[in-house]
């Protein structure tokens, strides 16, 4: 394939850019999320940039902010410790699921607090 | 982790390269520090209209417009559920109202015809001229009309539709079905990898079957393939076993599977072994990275877009972003789940890039849930990461609807399918 000299040239490229640019230009660190309740604009466009990508990819099944109108369960609403229970469940295969297992083992344990984080603040800024 | 680094770290690697872009080390586009948050979309399928509508979601300051000429955009997901009688056009129909009137999305019902990357501006067919500060193409796929001999665009519009772009060709082939007698035979003829929705041929043969088995019992459905093997194989001839037994033949490249020559006018297809004649003749030609694309010379040698996969940018182009079924985006697959999760994180990285920083990590997802029956469906999964050679699933997640799942698990999941479109739809169009 043609693509792969260039991702891989991208690649080397990014690691001389890492030298160049320092750790400090780095926002898309995990611990950037935690202090992120307060505002939920601030909050989507500043502050959890991780817990907010990750967190949008569930909509394509559970619908826009994961407000569900199908079988598919709703998550909006929901605790934060609700969606955690729940989905670290599904990762370790006690909770029974046709696809969430699947999708549950793709994300390590501090990920799916992120978005479970993300959905459960949602909700409450939302009201 | 097989290679070193861990998971994290390369994240940051790809994270500063971005910086590094933003910062101009490595020539990237002016726009960057644009005063002006100006985006025009190419395309308001599954990939463009995500990304238009979670622009201005993410950050309502970006003022974006989103080139569509259909009024009407009828999805490909379901329309095979059209052919097997279960849903109606009018199911799989959206407009871009929603986008228009909620999220103000400036919709402009046109073609482009041309990108000027020197100017920042595309050309539209009636002559207009638009301006952005960023650019995201998601024209979806082309076919290669000339890849098989007798094989042309009319030859498709009359004779022997595809049905991969969903609207009068679906209602073309379900015409042909509809007016075939019993006892008919139906040839799908599936292109090699890689094309849009892999499933996508097999689980049409299933609810084309699901349709004679029902109306015209004596019939038959043969696929010719251009492949040895094909997406969620195991579990389509299982099913094909237990719901259609008999009216499904495959034949792989191997077996003769590969189409050489079609004859419109006797309604032939010529392979290796020899001559078949068909009732119905559904011909999935190879494809390509839509039109625009390939005029803009966003394209590779591989006829699709190379890109950078935090961003979804164009390696060839900085500024313009490439996502769907156009983009060469490593193991994800060309279905409309995955170009919507593309248009979001393309999204996410512009609103980012705009405000000077750099993108956050990537979160990629993929399912494709296919239906075998009205309450027989199956699925396959992917969660992707970033890794040195682009965008690779993470081993342990994703997969299969195991083989033996139950009748509960395969009703559940045709119940999932349905629920899945209903939701990403109102996701994207809603
Ligand atoms: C039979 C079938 C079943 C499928 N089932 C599924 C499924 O169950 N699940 C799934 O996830 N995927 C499925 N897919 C795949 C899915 O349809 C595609 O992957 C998806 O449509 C890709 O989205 P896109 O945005 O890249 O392109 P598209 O959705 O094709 O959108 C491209 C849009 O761009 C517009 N356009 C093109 N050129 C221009 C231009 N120059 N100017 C302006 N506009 C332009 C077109 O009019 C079009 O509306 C299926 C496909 C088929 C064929």
């Amino acid at each position: 394939m043609a693509v792969k000299p260039e991702i891989r040239l991208t690649a080397s490229a990014l690691i001389f850019a890492v030298i160049a640019a320092g750790s400090s230009a780095l926002p898309g660190d995990c611990r950037a999320s935690s202090n992120s309740a307060k505002n939920a604009t601030a909050r989507q466009s500043e502050s959890s940039p991780r817990g907010q990508i990750l967190a949008l990819s569930c909509a394509s099944c559970h619908g826009t902010d994961g407000k569900s109108s199908s079988v598919i369960p709703t998550i909006n609403g929901r605790s934060v410790e609700y969606i955690e229970t729940a989905l670290k469940g599904y990762k370790s295969g006690d909770r029974p699921s046709t696809v969430m297992a699947r999708h549950a083992k793709g994300y390590t344990d501090e990920e799916l607090r992120l978005i479970s984080e993300y959905f459960g603040t949602l909700s409450t800024t939302n009201k | 982790m097989s290679n070193t680094l861990s998971r994290r770290d390369f994240s940051k690697l790809l994270l500063s390269g971005v910086a590094g872009s933003a910062l101009g080390l490595f020539g990237t586009s002016k726009s960057a520090f644009a005063s002006t948050k100006r985006v025009v979309v190419i395309g308001g399928g599954f990939g463009g209209a995500t990304a238009a509508k979670y622009l201005r979601k993410l950050d309502p300051s970006i003022h974006v417009t989103l080139v569509e000429p259909k009024a009407v955009y009828y999805t490909c997901p379901l329309s095979n559920w059209v052919l097997g009688g279960l849903k109606t056009m009018d199911d799989i129909a959206h407009t871009y109202a929603v986008l228009k009137g909620k999220y103000q999305v400036n919709i402009v019902p046109e073609v482009v015809i041309g990108i000027d990357m020197v100017k920042n501006t595309v050309k539209l067919k009636n002559g207009k001229t638009l301006g952005y500060d960023r650019l995201i193409v998601a024209p979806g796929i082309d076919f290669k009309y000339d890849a098989i001999e007798g094989y042309s665009e009319s030859v498709a519009n009359s004779q022997m539709p595809h049905a991969w772009q969903a609207g009068s060709q679906t209602t073309l082939l379900q015409k042909q079905l509809l007016d075939m007698k019993n006892g008919g035979r139906v040839f799908i003829c599936a292109p090699a990898n890689p094309f849009r929705c892999p499933p996508g041929p097999y689980e049409r043969a299933s609810l084309i079957a699901a349709y004679l088995k029902a109306a015209k019992p004596l019939s038959k459905v043969i696929i010719l393939d251009a492949k040895d093997k094909f997406s969620k194989q195991g579990l389509f001839k299982k099913g094909w076993d237990r719901l259609y037994p008999g009216m499904i033949e495959w034949r792989s490249v191997a077996l003769g599977g590969k189409v050489l020559k079609v004859d419109a006018g006797a309604m032939t297809i010529t392979t290796e072994l020899g001559v078949e004649k068909g009732d119905v003749i559904n011909l999935i030609p190879p494809q390509r990275a839509g039109k625009i694309a390939v005029d803009a010379a966003l394209t590779d040698a591989t006829g699709w877009c190379p890109i950078n996969p935090v961003s979804f940018e164009s390696t060839l182009h900085p500024g313009i972003h490439v996502i769907g079924d156009a983009s060469l985006a490593g193991a994800m697959p060309k279905s409309g789940f995955a170009a919507s999760s593309q248009g979001k994180v393309a999204a996410a990285a512009i609103v980012r890039l705009f405000q000077g920083k750099v993108p956050a990590a990537p979160s990629l997802v993929n399912t494709c849930y296919s239906l075998l029956a009205a309450d027989y469906g199956v699925s396959v999964a992917g969660v992707y990461k970033l890794a040195v050679d682009g965008i690779v699933e993470i081993k342990g997640a994703g997969g299969l609807t195991p083989l033996d799942a139950d009748d509960n698990q395969l009703r559940q999941e045709a119940m999932f399918a349905q629920g899945w479109y209903q939701n990403i739809s109102q996701d994207i169009w809603g």
